[in-house]
């Protein structure tokens, strides 16, 4: 059980501006019309699998901003 | 025949009797003072960094049998198969403020599955009960299928009998072992073990990645390759682009499948060993790195194509695509490193099912044990149910690969993802907002529940001959709409679910049926390491943070 409730120090919640950027890994890789393609190639490549897997790094890069943006001090 | 394999079956078995050797010794890595406390052997101490955590998730949720069925997929079906990709991407930045939420208020309560929190949450023994058998028997098809990654390394190596029996004696040994470590070391053994699988498994990759170009003419003409295998084939939905059909489907199976994967039990199991909240934000940024490896994995299932693997034949006389990467690594690269690539899939299949067994005896434990049978069951009565449990959860899975036609376990995952999915209002939304009534949330749980097994019984499966269950691409014509299109069931199912469970509980608030409490406040969803109230065995003594942040 829990005790009386205290008040939530601003810090507590996780709120914040830069959280609406997860949106963007979120919606980027189901655009599939960005992707479907053959052309151009990429390392041998089609489009449809450099571009899909370029897009992991797009997350990796927002979620570490986030992260770093939103981190406690 | 296995003679032609014997470099490759030495190093297998050397690798994995040596991981398990490790399984035994993890029982006193950071040893405890008591392990017989849930919080001990199915938690690990509620205590893992950020190194630890990431090879745990990582080895959990990429497990031995995604990393033989996704290039099995896109060496049958093309485009389609990659799903995978877009599902791995999406899922961090989605449960990025989600899993901190429900780390906090476990830490603090001390839950140790997802249903402890919706009981307290919804002040519901009932939801909570089926959150807990959703979970569990969602759970279970998935460890089966941890074996069917082993087997297909094992018929690979020839290493078959005749008989029920005779022919899944090696597998019969290897989750003996499994069951004997697990028992004896409770989640410290997966979490030692996936140190040693993962490693393996990013360098047999790494190596492939740049061999297999090598040999097959680089990755220009793997895809070529791939590319005229489709135009050669009758079906319409295979190539190595999606076409109009099936996009609507990979895009909802990719969503979907990610709205589910941390739903699993076992997946939270992972999340709640972390020692806090930013080792679980840390990881959100990490853990891709196993999605890179899986996108690179699943286009082995190409390689495949290019090398022009045959897959092994069922019993039945079907094509056992699981076959293919193994086979790949036999054709194309030395006895040893072949032996090596078995070794990485082999125990790569001990680690989730070593925290998947861990989960479903968790929820047994917590949520029909602690709930049903003996209500002042003490830590110590806990732990000890918890570990017979995951050795009969074990069993249950071995049974079932031994003794049914494996294809019944792959239906079985199929809907195990469409079944948990259905949790996502309670568990999920139910960390963000407590409007929902208890009732309507049992409601909109049967209902999505009810649907998603009618259109999966709808589904036939051309391939392997069957009339329902065939598969999760749902076709929009079933629904009546003048349409060639698929969508994945699990969204539409819990699309479903969610909106019984808003109109039911409008209609309960405004009929004023009883609706339970909430056990939890609103600041229980923000506690950290250290937290003072934290229910916890250990207590903590540090004091807590207190220094403000300007920023809101």
């Amino acid at each position: 059980m829990t005790g009386p409730e205290r008040p939530d120090t601003p810090r507590a919640a996780d709120k914040s501006p830069w959280n609406w950027l997860l949106f963007i890994p979120i919606v980027l890789p189901l655009v599939t019309v960005w992707y479907n393609a053959d052309s151009p190639r990429l390392l041998g490549f089609p489009r449809f699998y450099w571009m899909q897997l370029a897009i992991i790094a797009v997350g990796v890069g927002t979620t570490t901003l986030v992260y770093q943006m939103t981190k406690r001090r | 025949m296995w003679r032609d394999h014997q470099l490759e079956i030495a190093i297998f078995v050397i690798l994995f009797l040596g991981v398990s050797a490790v399984g035994f010794v993890a029982a006193r890595w950071r040893r405890p003072d008591n392990l017989n406390h849930l919080d001990e052997w199915g938690l690990g101490g509620r205590n893992f960094g950020g190194w630890i955590t990431w090879f745990l998730i990582g080895g959990d949720l990429y497990t031995a049998y995604t990393f033989v069925a996704v290039p099995a997929l896109l060496f049958a079906a093309g485009a389609a198969g990659f799903f995978a990709v877009p599902y791995t991407v999406i899922i961090y930045p989605l449960v990025f403020l989600v899993l901190v939420r429900m780390w906090s208020v476990s830490h603090r309560h001390g839950f140790v599955t997802p249903a402890d929190f919706v009981r307290a949450r919804f002040q519901s023994p009932t939801l909570a009960l089926l959150i807990a058998i959703t979970g569990i028997v969602a759970t279970m098809p998935y460890i089966a299928l941890q074996l069917v990654g082993i087997e297909s390394v094992l018929k690979t190596m020839g290493v078959t009998g005749s008989g029920a029996i005779a022919r899944h004696l090696p597998i019969i040994i290897a989750f003996a072992i499994l069951a004997a470590y697990t028992y004896s070391s409770g989640l410290r053994a997966p979490a030692l073990i996936a140190f040693v699988k993962d490693t393996l498994i990013y360098i047999v990759i790494l190596v492939a990645v740049f061999y297999l170009p090598y040999k097959l003419g680089g990755w220009g003409a793997i895809f070529d390759a791939a590319d005229a295998k489709f135009d050669k084939s009758p079906a319409a939905t295979d190539g190595i682009l999606l076409n109009a059909n099936n996009q609507l489907q990979y895009i909802t199976l990719a969503l979907g499948s990610a709205l589910a994967l941390f739903l699993y039990p076992h997946s939270l199991t992972g999340v709640l060993a972390s020692k806090n909240r930013d080792v679980i934000k840390r990881n959100m940024s990490a853990l891709p790195a196993y999605s890179l490896l899986l996108g690179l994995i699943a286009l082995l299932g190409y390689a495949a194509i290019a090398a022009n693997v045959t897959p092994l034949k069922n019993p039945n006389g079907t094509n056992d695509n699981n076959t293919v990467v193994p086979l790949l690594f036999d054709k194309l690269f030395p006895d040893w490193f072949a032996g090596v690539a078995y070794a990485a899939i082999g125990i790569g299949a001990l680690v989730p099912a070593a925290i998947m067994s861990i989960a479903a005896a968790n929820l047994f434990t917590r949520n029909v044990y602690r709930e049903y049978l003996r209500r002042d069951a003490t830590p110590a009565q806990e732990a000890t149910v918890s570990k017979v449990t995951s050795l009969l959860v074990k069993v249950g899975a071995l049974v079932f690969v031994v003794f049914v036609d494996p294809q019944f376990s792959i239906d079985l995952q199929l809907i195990g993802g469409v079944i948990i999915l259905q949790t996502l209002p309670a568990v999920a939304l139910g960390l963000f907002t407590r409007w929902f009534h208890r009732g309507a949330l049992i409601g909109g749980w049967v209902a999505g529940m009810g649907l998603g097994m009618w259109m999966l019984y709808q589904i036939p499966n051309a391939a392997t001959k069957r009339a329902h269950f065939g598969g999760s691409a749902f076709p929009l014509k079933e629904f009546g709409f003048d349409s060639t299109k698929t969508i994945y069931v699990g969204f539409v199912a819990v699309a479903v679910n969610l909106l019984v469970a808003a109109l039911l509980t409008l209609i309960l608030r405004a009929t004023s049926v009883a609706d339970g409490g909430d056990d939890t406040s609103r600041s229980d969803y923000f506690a950290d390491e250290g937290d003072p109230r934290a229910d916890t065995a250990h207590p903590v003594s540090k004091a807590p943070e207190v220094a403000p942040d300007p920023i809101a």
